[in-house]
C-alpha cells in the first residue's frame, strides 16, 4: 500500500482474472528476460511525508538568502501574494494543454489575456502563448528571422546581451546552420555602424538587439529599424518585460519581433525557473511564429469562447516543417503574468521603474561617492541596473557575500566590474549598509 | 466542473482609478525617472487592466471553475501521463530558501546543487544511464539537447557526413521537429502490421550518412519493441546513437532500463513520469542522460560534486554549449525529487506495472464495442481504432459518428477525452493512458460510460454528433478562429 | 465523387497544371481539397521564384492539416492567384478554376511524365 497507489490486492486479482494473467509480471511477459533489471533499483528508500519535509527543509536551508543586487536578466520584484495564491490552483495547474476547449476555457482566457498584455506591452500586434525563457525566445526570433525570409542565411545579435543569452543563441545557431554575427560592443553600446555595414553589403535575415543591455545602459535605436526594413531585414529587440512599463516599446521602435524574458512581471526568482520566455510580432508574420496561440472564436450557440489555433504551424501537424520544435512551453506562468499585471496596472509598473531608477541611480552616486568605484561607460542613461569598476584589490564580491549581500554579478569580459541591479524591493537602508560595508 | 460559462475577461472588468497593488514609498529622493532622454522612453499609452484585489481573486477563481484538470476528474490522454500531482512536492517547491537568484555564487547555493545532483543520480540509475543534465525545460527541449549530443559526438570524431536521423512513422511529430531544428535530416522508418518498427526497411537505410534513431519504447502504441536489441545493434555497428524519447518511460520503471536496451541518449519529461503538473502547457522539465563516454558533451553549466562533498558549477570546453539560461526549471526539479524521495526503490516499479494493469483492464473491458487494432498485452497505453461499424454506423453516412463525436461526448460525462486522431496510423485513433494513480473504481465508471455512448452511437447519434451539451460552452468553430484571427482583445 | 477534367496534366501528389501556350497553371485538385477539407490557408511561392518539378513550392493548409504543394513542372513563376490570399476557400468551392500560380514552363516535356484524367481518376478511387 501506498498513498498514490488505490489499488487494493483484491482490485489487483480482479482485474489481473479479465485480462486474464496471473500476475503483474506477467503482464510484461513479451518482453525478453535479458533486458530485464532483476533487482531493486538502487535509488533512496521510500520517505514518509515527515522525511521529505524534513530532507528537503534541510537543502533549502543550506542556501543562503542574500539581500539581492543582482540582476544581469533576472530581478527580484514585488509579487502581489494573490498571484502565487490563484497559481496554486489546481483546476489551472493539473490540466493539460488545453486541447478540449469545451473544458479548457479557464487556460484558454487566462493565455488570451496574457497574449493581449504582451501585446500592449511590446507595442506589437501578437504574443504567443509563451517560450522557454529569455535565451530561448532570442534563439527562436533568430530562427523566425531566417524562416521568415527564405533565402537568407546570416542574422546580427549584438555583443550587448548577456552571456548566457550569447551563448545558447550560439548553440541553437551553430546546430541550426545560420550563419550568426556578432557585432562588437562600443563605449558600452552595439556598435551601429558596424551594423550597417554589414547590412548594406550583405544579404542579412535578421538583427537582433539588446535592451537595456547587459551593462545596464539603454540603447538608442532611432533609425535602426527604417535601415534595416530598407534593407529588407527583420528587427528583433529583446528588452527585460518590466522596463516596458516606461521604456519605448519595441513597435515603437519599429521592430518586427519583440522577444525576451517576462520574469521581471512578478515571477520569483527560483534559481533560475520556471520563467517565461516572451514573443511577439506583427500580423504579417504570423505563419512564421514558433509556439502555441490562443484565439478567439463563437461556439455552437453563438458565444465567444477561445481555442488553440493555427495549429498547422505546429511540430504535431507539420512534423519537421514547423516552425519550431516547442511544444510544452511554460504556460502556466501566463497565468501568473496576467495576474500580476491586472493587479499592478501601467500604474503600478510605472512605479516599479520609478523606484527601481531611484535606488539605482541613488546606489551608484553612492558608490562613485565612495572613491572605490569608478565609471567604465560615463554618462550613458540608465533605468535599474549600471556596471561599475572597482578599485579596491580585495575580492569584494566574497565579503558582501558574507555579509549577507549579493552584490551585483560580475560583468563578463571586464576585469573587476560589476553589473548591479536595484528593484523597488530595495531601500536606502540596505544600500547605505552596503556603502557602509565598502 | 462548473458548467456555467464564466466568459468574461479582465479587460472588461476595468475601471480606471482602480489598483490591485501596493507599494512601499520610497525614502530616496532627488532622482527622477523623467530625466532619462525622450528617445528611449514610452510614448504610447500602455492599457492594461485597472483593477482591485478582489475584483482580481474573484475573476481568476471562476475562471478556474471553466477548467478540467487532473484534480477534477480522469484524464485518460494517451501518452501524456496525467497522473495525479502530489501537494507535498508543491509545499517543497514552494520554500524561500530556494527562491535565490541564479547567479548566487556556488557556496551559498549549496542545498539547491546538491538538489540538482542528487535528482540527477537518482535519473541515472533508473534509466541505465551514466549522466544526466536537468536543463532542458520540456521534453521537445530536452529532444533538441539530446541530438545536439550526438551530432557534437560525431563532429568531435570529424565524423562529418552523419546528418541523418532515423524515425518511425508511428513517432510524435516533435520528434522531426526537434531534429530539424538541430539540423538534421529526417529518414522515415515503417511499422509492420504488429506496429513496430520494421527491421527489413530499417536496414537499407543504415549507413555512413546516419547520425542516429530516435525510438520511444513502449512505442506510441503501447506496444514493447521485443527486436530493440538488434535494432541497436544494427544502428551501432552502421556507426549510429540510439536516441530514446522518454514519452512512453512510465510503464519500465523499474522493470527495464534504456540503457540496458542500447540507447545511448535519452531524454524524460518530468511533468509525466514523475508526477510534477502540466500547468495547461508547461513549465515542464526534460532532463536528458547520457551512456558513459557522452558525458562531456551535456550542455553547460553541468553541476558536479566535488571530492569534499561540496558542489559547483562547471563548463566544459567538449560540450554541445548552452541550451538554457541557468540551471532548467528549477522548480520543476524540486518537485520531481520529493516524488521520488516519497516513491522510493520500494515502491516506483509499482508505478509502472500498476499503470500496464489499468492500460490492459480498459483494454480488456472495451475491446467489445470498440475497434483494437492491434491485439496483445500493451503496456501503459493503448490505441482503439473508433468504435467498432455496429455502432458507428454507415462510414458514408451523415450520421456515421467518429472519434471525435465519441470524445466530445465524453467531456459531459465529466471525463477527459483520450488523445485523438494520434498516431496517424489508424484513421479515428483513440489513445488510453489510464496511469497507476486512478482506482479500479474511477475505471469502471469510464468503462460503463464508453459503452454507454457506444449504445447512444446506435441509437441516437445525433446526440453525439452535437455533443458536448452539459459542458460551459459547445463546440468551437474553428474555422472562423483561423479565418478571421483575433488573437488580442 | 471527386471531379476530374479532361484535358489537364495530373501528378500523384494531386496537383495538376493546365497548359495555355508556354504557361501552366498549377492548383490541387478536386480530390486533394476534399480530402483536406475547409481550407483557411495557401502559402503561395513569389513571382520570379524558380520551381522544379516533384520539388515543393508552397502548402495548403486547413484548421488540423497541412499539406505541402510539390510542383508537377519547371519553370518560372511569373504570377499568383492573389485572391487566394484573402479567400482561401475558393479552393473549395471550385478546385480547378481556381489555380495558385501560373508557371512559365521551361521543359515542356516533362508533361509526359504526368497522369492524364483518366490514370488520375484510377488513384483516386
Amino acid at each position: 500500500m501506498f498513498k498514490y497507489f488505490p489499488h487494493t490486492s483484491d482490485d489487483i486479482q480482479q482485474m489481473l482474472d479479465i485480462i486474464g494473467v496471473k500476475s503483474l509480471d506477467e503482464l510484461y511477459a513479451e518482453i525478453p528476460e535479458e533486458l530485464k533489471l532483476h533487482r531493486q533499483l538502487d535509488i533512496p528508500s521510500h520517505k514518509s511525508e515527515v522525511e521529505v519535509r524534513n530532507i528537503i527543509h534541510g537543502m533549502a536551508e543550506k542556501n543562503r538568502i542574500l539581500t539581492c543586487f543582482a540582476g544581469s536578466g533576472v530581478y527580484d520584484h514585488y509579487t502581489p501574494s494573490l498571484v502565487p495564491y490563484l497559481a496554486s490552483r489546481s483546476e489551472f495547474s493539473t490540466s493539460y494543454t488545453p486541447y478540449q476547449a469545451e473544458i479548457s476555457q479557464g487556460t484558454l482566457l487566462y493565455i488570451f489575456e496574457y497574449q493581449t498584455m504582451m501585446a500592449r506591452l511590446t507595442g506589437m500586434d501578437i504574443s504567443n502563448a509563451s517560450m522557454y525563457d529569455g535565451s530561448t525566445a532570442t534563439a527562436e526570433a533568430m530562427m523566425m528571422c531566417v524562416s521568415a525570409s527564405k533565402k537568407r542565411n546570416r542574422v546580427l545579435i549584438s555583443s550587448t546581451f548577456n552571456e548566457n543569452v550569447l551563448q545558447v543563441v550560439r548553440t541553437y545557431a551553430g546546430f541550426h546552420g545560420i550563419d550568426l554575427v556578432e557585432i562588437p560592443q562600443k563605449d558600452g553600446i552595439m556598435d551601429q555602424q558596424a551594423v550597417k555595414d554589414l547590412i548594406e553589403n550583405e544579404d542579412v535575415a535578421g538583427l537582433v538587439v539588446a535592451q537595456p543591455n547587459r551593462f545596464g545602459i539603454i540603447e538608442d535605436f532611432t533609425g535602426l529599424a527604417d535601415f534595416c526594413h530598407e534593407h529588407n531585414t527583420l528587427l528583433a529587440v529583446n528588452t527585460v518585460a518590466s522596463a516596458l512599463g516606461v521604456l519605448k516599446s519595441p513597435g515603437e521602435w519599429g521592430a518586427d519581433i519583440a522577444c525576451g524574458d517576462a520574469q521581471s512581471l512578478g515571477v520569483p526568482m527560483g534559481y533560475g525557473g520556471p520563467y517565461i520566455g516572451y514573443l511577439c510580432t506583427r500580423n504579417a508574420l504570423v505563419r512564421k511564429m514558433p509556439g502555441r496561440l490562443v484565439g478567439a472564436t463563437t461556439d455552437a450557440d453563438g458565444k465567444r469562447a477561445f481555442v488553440l489555433t493555427m495549429q498547422a504551424r505546429e511540430q504535431h501537424i507539420r512534423r519537421e516543417k514547423a516552425t519550431s520544435n516547442i511544444c510544452t512551453a511554460q504556460g502556466f506562468m501566463c497565468l501568473y503574468i496576467a495576474c500580476y499585471l491586472s493587479l499592478m496596472g501601467q500604474k503600478g509598473l510605472e512605479q516599479v521603474n520609478r523606484q527601481g531608477y531611484s535606488a539605482a541611480h541613488y546606489m551608484h552616486d553612492e558608490l562613485i561617492k565612495s572613491g572605490k568605484f569608478v565609471e567604465v561607460f560615463p554618462d550613458k542613461p540608465f533605468l535599474n541596473e549600471f556596471t561599475l569598476r572597482y578599485t579596491g584589490d580585495d575580492d569584494i564580491r566574497i565579503r558582501m557575500t558574507e555579509a549577507g549581500i549579493l552584490f551585483g554579478v560580475p560583468t563578463q569580459d571586464l576585469d573587476n566590474c560589476f553589473t548591479i541591479a536595484c528593484t523597488e524591493k530595495n531601500t536606502r537602508e540596505q544600500i547605505d549598509s552596503v556603502i557602509n560595508q565598502l | 466542473m462548473n458548467n456555467v460559462y464564466y466568459g468574461k475577461l479582465i479587460f472588461e472588468l476595468s475601471k480606471p482609478g482602480r489598483i490591485g497593488y501596493s507599494l512601499p514609498t520610497s525614502d530616496i529622493q532627488g532622482y527622477c525617472i523623467d530625466n532619462l532622454p525622450e528617445c528611449v522612453t514610452r510614448k504610447n499609452q500602455l492599457d492594461l487592466p485597472e483593477a482591485d484585489e478582489l475584483t482580481v481573486a474573484r475573476h481568476y477563481t471562476n475562471m478556474s471553475n471553466n477548467n478540467f484538470g487532473v484534480d477534477t476528474g480522469f484524464y485518460p490522454l494517451g501518452s501524456c501521463t496525467m497522473k495525479y500531482n502530489p501537494k507535498v512536492n508543491e509545499e517543497m517547491a514552494a520554500l524561500p530558501g530556494f527562491n535565490i537568484h541564479p547567479s548566487t555564487p556556488n557556496a551559498m547555493a549549496q542545498g539547491a546543487l546538491e538538489l540538482y545532483d542528487e535528482l540527477q543520480k537518482i535519473l541515472s540509475e533508473i534509466a541505465g544511464l551514466s549522466r544526466f543534465t536537468l536543463n532542458p525545460y520540456a521534453g521537445a527541449h530536452g529532444e533538441l539537447t539530446g541530438l545536439m549530443v550526438i551530432r557534437k559526438y560525431h563532429m568531435q570524431r570529424g565524423d562529418v557526413t552523419r546528418t541523418k536521423i532515423i524515425v518511425p512513422d508511428s513517432a510524435h511529430g516533435t520528434n522531426p521537429a526537434s531534429a530539424a531544428v538541430c539540423g538534421l535530416q529526417i529518414v522515415q522508418v515503417k511499422s509492420t502490421t504488429d506496429g513496430t518498427v520494421d527491421i527489413e526497411d530499417l536496414k537499407p537505410l543504415l549507413g555512413p550518412d546516419i547520425a542516429g534513431m530516435m525510438m520511444t519504447n513502449p512505442n506510441t502504441l503501447g506496444i514493447f519493441e521485443r527486436k530493440i536489441p538488434e535494432i541497436a545493434r544494427l544502428v551501432h555497428e552502421c556507426g549510429g546513437l540510439m536516441y530514446y524519447d522518454g514519452a512512453n518511460l512510465n510503464p519500465m520503471l523499474g522493470v527495464c532500463r534504456p540503457g540496458d536496451m542500447g540507447f545511448d541518449v535519452m531524454h524524460i519529461n518530468l511533468h509525466k513520469t514523475f508526477s510534477t503538473p502540466h500547468g495547461g502547457g508547461g513549465p515542464g522539465s526534460g532532463p536528458v542522460g547520457v551512456r558513459t563516454g557522452l558525458e562531456q558533451y551535456l550542455p553547460n553549466p553541468q553541476v558536479v560534486r566535488n571530492v569534499d562533498g561540496t558542489y559547483s558549477t562547471t563548463n566544459d570546453d567538449q560540450s554541445l554549449g548552452r541550451v538554457s539560461g541557468w540551471l532548467g526549471n528549477f522548480g520543476i526539479i524540486i518537485r520531481a525529487y520529493a516524488y521520488l524521495l516519497s516513491l522510493g526503490r520500494e515502491n516506483i516499479n509499482m508505478a509502472g506495472k500498476l499503470s500496464v494493469l489499468n492500460a490492459n483492464y480498459i483494454k480488456e473491458c472495451l475491446r467489445s464495442h470498440y475497434k483494437l487494432p492491434i491485439d496483445g498485452l500493451c503496456k501503459h497505453e493503448f490505441v482503439f481504432d473508433g468504435l467498432k461499424d455496429e455502432y458507428a454506423g454507415d462510414r458514408h453516412s451523415p450520421d456515421h459518428v467518429t472519434t471525435l463525436d465519441v470524445a466530445k461526448r465524453l467531456l459531459d460525462y465529466g471525463f477527459h477525452a483520450p488523445t485523438i486522431y494520434f498516431p496517424l496510423l489508424f484513421h479515428e485513433a483513440m489513445m488510453i493512458e489510464p496511469t497507476e494513480t486512478e482506482s479500479k473504481d474511477t475505471l469502471d465508471e469510464f468503462i460503463a460510460v464508453m459503452k454507454q455512448i457506444a449504445e447512444e452511437a446506435k441509437a441516437n447519434p445525433e446526440l453525439l454528433k452535437t455533443a458536448p451539451h452539459s459542458t460551459p460552452i459547445r463546440r468551437l468553430d474553428d474555422v472562423k478562429a483561423v479565418k478571421e484571427p483575433r488573437f488580442i482583445y | 465523387m471527386a471531379k476530374v477534367i479532361e484535358g489537364l496534366y495530373y501528378s500523384e501528389s494531386h496537383e495538376y497544371v493546365k497548359v495555355e501556350g508556354e504557361y501552366g497553371y498549377v492548383g490541387i485538385t478536386d480530390y486533394a481539397q476534399g480530402q483536406l477539407g475547409n481550407v483557411v490557408y495557401v502559402d503561395m511561392p513569389e513571382v520570379d521564384d524558380e520551381v522544379t518539378a516533384g520539388e515543393e513550392f508552397g502548402a495548403v493548409e486547413s484548421v488540423k492539416a497541412a499539406s505541402d504543394l510539390f510542383s508537377p513542372v519547371s519553370g518560372t513563376v511569373v504570377e499568383i492567384n492573389e485572391a487566394l490570399e484573402n479567400s482561401p476557400e475558393l479552393i473549395n468551392q471550385e478546385a480547378f478554376e481556381n489555380w495558385i500560380m501560373k508557371v512559365q514552363l521551361s521543359n515542356p516535356s516533362e508533361l509526359a511524365n504526368l497522369m492524364d484524367a483518366k490514370a488520375y481518376e484510377a488513384i483516386c478511387d
